[in-house]
This record gives C-alpha cells, structure tokens and sequence, in this order.
C-alpha cells in the first residue's frame, strides 16, 4: 500500500498490562490523516485501552506513539489539545443539562461566556436536540445522549477525534445519524479512530480497518481487503423445524461449503458462499423437503472474520478487563 | 397543521457540516478560570438536585430537636442552657458530614465516566478536583447557615451576634476545605459511592460522637476524657463556642488551623496523583 497522507496515528509496539493479563500486547497502526479507520473486535480486545493510552488517560507500558506528530509521552498537553474523546460510556455529565454540558466544554476549552452559550446553541440545534437542552441528560434517550457526546466533542472542531463504540445499544435509526454525523466530520477534515465490535459499522465507515485479538492486530487493511480474505459473504438460513438442523447442515455442507451452527437452535450458516452457490444450496434445501423459515446473503458477521482469520470465534475476554484501565 | 411536517428529530447533517466549518481554537484559558468554571458545575449540580443538600442538613437538624429537647433538660439542667453549648458543636458537624459528599461526588463522576472526557481536555490538570471545592464550599455554607438559623428560631443567641456566627462558620467551612481531601482520597480508592459514602461516616459518626460537641468531656471516664479533648473536633468544636461567645480561644483556633493545613497537605497530593492516574 502506499500512502502519501501524513500519518495522523503512528503506533509501534505499545503495550498495557493489568496484573497478570496483556490488555494490549503489541499493537501497530498507521492512521493516515483525514481518514476513517476502524479498530475492529470483540469486547476485551484491547481496542478501549487502545484509546486510552493514544488519548493520555493511561500511560503505555512499552512502544511509542505518535499523535499528530506529538509523543504521547512526552507532549501529553499537546496531544490533548488536538484531539476529542468520545466515550463508550457516553462521556457527557448526567447530572447537568445538555446545553449546559456543551456551555462547560466551551468554556474549559477557552470560549468566552457568550461565545460559549451561541455555540451550545448551534450544536443542539444541529444534533437535533435543542428540545432537550434544558433537560437533564440522565432524562435522554440511547440516541440522544450518544448525540450530545459527539457534540461535546466538537464544541471546538479537534483535529482527530476518538469514536469508542458509537453505536453500540443504538437502534438502528439512531445508528445511521451517528453515522452520518461521522461522514460530515471527516468531510470537514477531521481524522477518525473508530473503535466496533460491528464488521458492518466499519464497513460502512472506515477507509481502512485493524482487526484486533487479544491484545494484537491479527490483520490490516481496506474493508474489500478484510472480506476477500473471509469471503464473499455468508449464506445464512434459519429453519421451521429446529430438529432438522442436523439434516440440513449436511445438505448445506455438500451443496456449498463448512456450516457454522448458530446459537440459536434452528439457524445456520456458511461463511463463504458467492450468489449461485447459495442459490443452489437454498434450493437443495427445498428440494430435500425441509422447511425454511428465511434465508439471507449477508456480509459476513465478526464471528465469521475471526473464525476466517483466527480459527477461533470471537469471545469476550474477562469482561473486568476493560473496566480496570478505567 | 399540516401532516406533511416531516419528523425532525436527529441530527441535521447540514447543520453538523455547518458547524464542524465554523470553529477556530480558541486561547487556552487560564487555570484560575478554569478552576471557576468547575465550580460553577459543583454549583449547577446544587441547583439540579437540591436533595442532596437535605440529606446533609436534615440529620443535623434532627439532633439537634432530639438532643436540645430530649436531653438537654438532663444533661445541661434546661434545653435552652443545653442549646447553648450544643449549637456551635452542630454547627461544626452538621459542616463536616457535608465533606463527606465531596468524596461521593468525585467518585460518582469517576464511575460515570466524565472524567475521561475532562482528563482528555487541554486543561490545567488539578482544576476539576479544586473547582469541585469551591463548589462545595456553597454547601458547607448553606449547611452551617442552616443549623445556625434553626438555632436561633429555637431561642439560641450568639453572645457575639453576627460577627460570632459568621467567625465560627467561615472557620467550620476552612476546616472542612482541609478534611474534604481526606474523603476525596476515599473518593478514588473505593469502588462505589455508596461504598465512599458508607466508609465516610463510619469514620465521622464516632469521631463526632467521641467529641465535645454533645457533652462535656469533664463527665467522662479518663481515658476516654483524654482521647476527646484530643479530637480535632472537639477542638474544632470548641474554637467555633468561644467566637459564637465573643471569647475567642487563640489557640483552639490556631490548632483547627494547623489540622486542616496537615490534612490538605497530606491528601491533596494523594487525591492529585490518584486522580492522574486514575
């Protein structure tokens, strides 16, 4: 690959350790600037540790990291005045109303009074929330306070901004607006670190994609990259009759490809099939008798990629993990 | 009106262009505002949920009826002789049970995650934990106003009138800046407020007991005489009786002085480096 942008995010070799347990064990990237790039795993990854240390909050244990060009280590106070943090845990203070979490902002990042409450006023009426400036955020819904917090987070454009699982718990609706809100910040020149659990949310978003496991990048690059190295897409069917899981998944496995059996009981799926090779398999399905409650050609799930790139499913570590870097 | 309105509720992606566009940084405030500005939020947050201010004076004001009227009459000869010696003393806790709450506030925000947003800000670092102080402070005087007005609806008068009451309050409130940091260190070490909040009082409650503030400790049995007339409470305590009487012990005062000087000394070095690391 070759990239002329100037990096936004140059990572070598950090580390962070809880106790006994390597959070993040040895992460690269390269974020080249004005891009979306998307840091793709499943809970306890490492991915929120990740953001953690690139946004000062914990220091790294080993490697270097560079953001815009400022060590973290060494130029934390600069760091901090180019970049916002958007947190998992929607970082927005409950206890004060929207409009007056936006004017606290404006204010800490050095607007004057006035300055501070026309540009509160300017971000609730963009992010649709001037109904609710004056309520407080513990009242707002999912949506809404995920809203707020990237608002917060722009209250004076930063330079590169930290998405930490923007949509996770959002419905779907809420889920495309921060999406959209996402694009216009990157057409307005802001360079974007997401970090999903949702291989759609990076596909939908990001120019290029890190896998990560346990604490280590286990494969990089664009989102057609990711997939072609998955495959085309998986076929996914869910059955009537759960009992005939067992029969159809042999019939699935001759006419197409190796079956995952699902968690719930009368679905399955194969993780590698192109448009005709489904097809054919659906309809081997039929012609066997057995009856299909719906089918789908999906793009594969997370579990699918880390099954294709790991051979393990994607677990969750010790769900403590996360929370002991807090 | 007209159903081809259509819904509008989200985000206009125009406007969030428009928005995004419009920004040019602004000059780093200083950390004096800063530390304002904090404080404003400790304010905005009284406002929001005036509850938490009955909470802290509600108890205060319990003991007092309860001790001005079921026991005065037995332990000073009448309730309004017993209001007399008591009322400085509930001053002095009815302020510091309210630093207890500093600690839960602090680690409220920590288990809210808003911390991070702050942490990530440009900004001068001890400016939240010494805003949220000043915020604070509006408590510790309203609490201490609270006492001392029940007081003087229920017939105490301060030999030294205003002046008195106002000496003993700002020297209670001093106090209280001092011993706050000890509970804002609680703040950080414990993983709940509630967990804060439950370890607080367990510390205050029979310290304030162990104090001056109900009794005479000359009623005492020695040994435990001699641990009371230790207490920085009771000395806190006892500062606070000679302004309110227009006697001032100089050296009560200095002592309480001293005390909140050591703790902040202490703790405030703790709480800032466990804030950073946090």
């Amino acid at each position: 690959m070759t990239t002329h942008a100037p990096l936004a995010i140059e990572v070598t070799g950090l580390e962070k350790s809880f106790g006994d347990t390597h959070a993040v064990a040895g992460v690269d990237l390269a974020v080249p600037e004005g891009s979306i790039y998307g840091v793709l795993g499943p809970n306890g990854a490492g991915k929120t540790t990740v953001i953690r240390m690139l946004a000062t909050l914990i220091p790294p244990d080993a490697g270097t990291a560079r953001v815009l060009g400022h060590d973290i280590r060494t130029e934390g106070d600069a760091v901090r005045s180019l970049v916002s943090l958007t947190g998992q845990l929607a970082s927005v203070d409950e206890e004060l109303t929207g409009r007056e979490n936006l004017i606290l902002l404006g204010r800490l990042l050095g607007l004057s009074r006035s300055a501070s409450r026309t540009r509160a006023d300017e971000l609730l009426e963009a992010f649709g929330i001037s109904e609710a400036a004056a309520r407080l955020v513990k009242h707002y819904s999912g949506g809404m306070r995920r809203r707020l917090d990237i608002a917060a987070s722009i209250v004076v454009t930063p330079r590169l901004m930290f998405l930490d699982e923007p949509t996770t718990g959002l419905d779907p609706r809420s889920r495309g607006q921060v999406w959209e809100i996402a694009r216009a910040l990157q057409a307005g020149g802001t360079t974007i670190l997401l970090c999903t659990q949702y291989l759609e949310e990076a596909d939908q978003l990001a120019d290029g994609i890190a896998v990560i496991d346990r604490g280590k990048v286990i494969a990089e690059g664009t989102p057609g990259q990711l997939k072609a190295s998955v495959g085309t897409g998986g076929l996914k069917v869910r059955l009537l009759d759960p009992g005939q899981r067992g029969d159809a998944a042999g019939i699935l496995e001759r006419a197409v490809g190796a079956v995952v059996l699902d968690a719930d009981p009368a679905a399955l799926s194969v993780s590698s099939a192109d448009a005709s090779r489904a097809a054919d398999g659906v309809s081997a399905l039929a012609r066997a008798g057995l009856g299909i409650a719906e089918f789908s050609l999906g793009q594969p799930s997370l579990d699918e990629v880390f099954l294709a790139l790991t051979g393990h499913l994607a677990e969750e570590r010790d769900a403590t993990l996360e929370e002991q870097s807090s | 009106m007209s159903t081809a309105t259509p819904v509008t509720a989200g985000a206009d992606t125009a406007a969030v262009r428009q928005a995004i566009a419009t920004t040019a940084r602004p000059p780093r405030p200083g950390p004096l505002s800063t530390a304002l500005t904090f404080g404003w939020r400790g304010m905005l947050k009284v406002k929001h949920v005036p509850e938490q201010l009955l909470d802290v004076t509600v108890t205060p004001v319990m003991f007092l009826l309860m001790f001005t009227y079921l026991f005065g009459g037995a332990i000073a000869g009448s309730t309004s002789a017993y209001l007399d010696y008591t009322l400085p003393g509930l001053l002095v806790m009815s302020v510091l049970f309210t630093t207890v709450y500093s600690g839960v506030s602090l680690n409220t925000d920590l288990t809210k995650g808003v911390v991070d947003r702050f942490r990530s800000l440009p900004i001068w670092r001890p400016a939240p934990l010494l805003g949220s102080l000043l915020g604070d402070s509006v408590r510790y005087v309203i609490a201490g106003t609270v006492i001392i007005v029940v007081g003087v609806a229920l017939g105490y008068r301060p030999d030294a009138g205003v002046t008195g009451a106002l000496g003993a309050l700002a020297l209670v409130v001093v106090f209280s800046f001092g011993l706050s940091w000890v509970f804002s260190v609680l703040g950080l070490l414990l993983r709940s407020p509630n967990a804060v909040m439950n370890a607080g009082f367990m510390g205050i409650f029979p310290l304030t007991f162990l104090s001056n503030v109900f009794v005479d400790p000359a009623t005492l049995p020695g040994p435990l005489e001699a641990f009371v007339n230790v207490n920085p409470i009771s000395i806190l305590a006892t500062a606070c009786r000679s302004l309110m009487d227009g006697t001032p012990d100089g050296e009560a005062i200095t002592t309480s002085l001293v005390v909140a000087a050591a703790l902040a000394a202490i703790f405030l070095p703790i709480t800032t480096r466990l804030y950073r690391s946090r």
